[in-house]
């Protein structure tokens, strides 16, 4: 049985996980749903890194390991952004693992 | 993290999308990678049909894992080998092949494709060298 | 009687298409597809095989096998057609047997 998610009246459902079943489906009020569950408040910098995943599984239609992301959020956002200390700051629960969450991805491949 | 670094060979020897074996191995290389050992993918016989170009996989309803391909240097990888005889043997040639860039984020190093297409000496040579083969 | 052949295993990996181009007798037709499309590609070490077979026997790949493969129509056999899915079914229709070589 799949559990469900609601955001603005929609059901989505969302694996054991809680991560979204069909990434098809997402739409942004997905992620302030879940980040809510998490007691977070998504900010622009949370959304630069979520917007920059998505575009990323888009490329290469894999959602990366958290240091994959690292390494791949200094190339595109600059250095200051791309090391852990700061994607743990907007991401507790571990910045590949839940920022994908928000974004609708699957649990990144190599995360061990 | 074991603190011996030991050279893995990834084997890939099918074509993709017919059977799971390349879906299924290119999955493994990734979680894999987490672990710092010293790793080579090779692609020989069908396997090398794996890395074709322009692959389009909306009419079959399956997953286009190609572009994945080109995250291997994300995950430090930077040893892919294709068998050049069975590149020949299909009619294929490098160019059919796509490039998987790789980037060393302290250095600054480059290079803009580590596919690196070698003769059957060189295959037999990298696998003798190998700690482990995992056969896919 | 007409047979539609059909192979979709690759021709490097299996015996499935020479036993089918060994089998198939003049006027049939085969279809290639899945790993069996890479039978119809020029420039590979069986395209003897296959281009000699044409003289007899009429062969089809299946567009989108070959598409999701990563190779366009340019790429194959003079003289080898691709068909749609619905082309497929028209040719399961047209024959009386069809025979897979799995």
């Amino acid at each position: 049985m799949a559990d469900m998610i609601e955001v603005d009246g929609k059901q989505y459902a969302v694996d054991e996980e809680g991560y979204l079943a069909n990434l098809n489906e997402w739409v942004p009020g997905i992620a302030g749903v879940m980040a809510k569950q998490d007691n977070l408040e998504l900010t622009d910098e949370h959304w630069d890194i979520i917007n920059f995943l998505r575009e990323y599984y888009e490329e290469y239609q894999i959602a990366p390991a958290v240091r994959v992301l690292t390494k791949a959020v200094g190339k595109k956002l600059g250095k200051e952004k791309g090391n852990s200390k700061y994607l743990y700051s907007l991401f507790p629960y571990g910045p590949a693992k839940q920022a994908c969450r928000f974004a609708g991805l699957p649990k990144p491949t190599g995360c061990v | 993290m074991s603190e011996v670094v030991k050279k893995f060979m990834y084997l890939n020897r099918k074509a993709p999308y017919g059977t799971i074996y390349a879906w299924e191995s290119l999955e493994v290389v990734l979680v894999g990678a987490a672990f710092d050992q010293d790793v080579s993918v090779m692609f020989v016989d069908d396997g090398v049909y794996q890395l074709t170009k322009a692959q389009d996989t909306k009419e079959i309803g399956m997953k286009n894992f190609s572009p994945t391909y080109r995250t291997l240097g994300d995950y430090e990888i930077k040893k892919v080998y294709v068998d050049r005889d069975s590149l020949a043997a299909r009619g294929l040639t490098q160019d059919d092949l796509v490039a998987i860039a790789w980037e060393d984020m302290e250095t600054e190093e480059e290079v803009d494709n580590i596919v690196e297409v070698i003769d059957s000496a060189r295959v037999s040579a990298l696998m003798n060298e190998s700690a482990a083969i995992f056969s896919f | 009687m007409s047979i539609l052949h059909t192979v979709n295993k690759s021709p490097f990996e299996r015996n499935s298409l020479e036993s089918c181009l060994k089998f198939a007798t003049p006027g049939a037709s085969v279809l290639l597809f899945e790993d069996g499309i890479y039978a119809a590609l020029s420039g590979t070490r069986i395209e003897p095989q296959v281009a000699a077979a044409l003289d007899q026997i009429t062969i089809h790949v299946l567009g989108p096998d070959l598409r999701a493969r990563g190779f366009s129509p340019e790429r194959l056999i003079a003289g080898i057609s691709v068909v749609d899915y619905a082309g497929f079914v028209d040719l399961a229709a047209e024959h009386d047997v069809v025979q897979a070589w799995l």
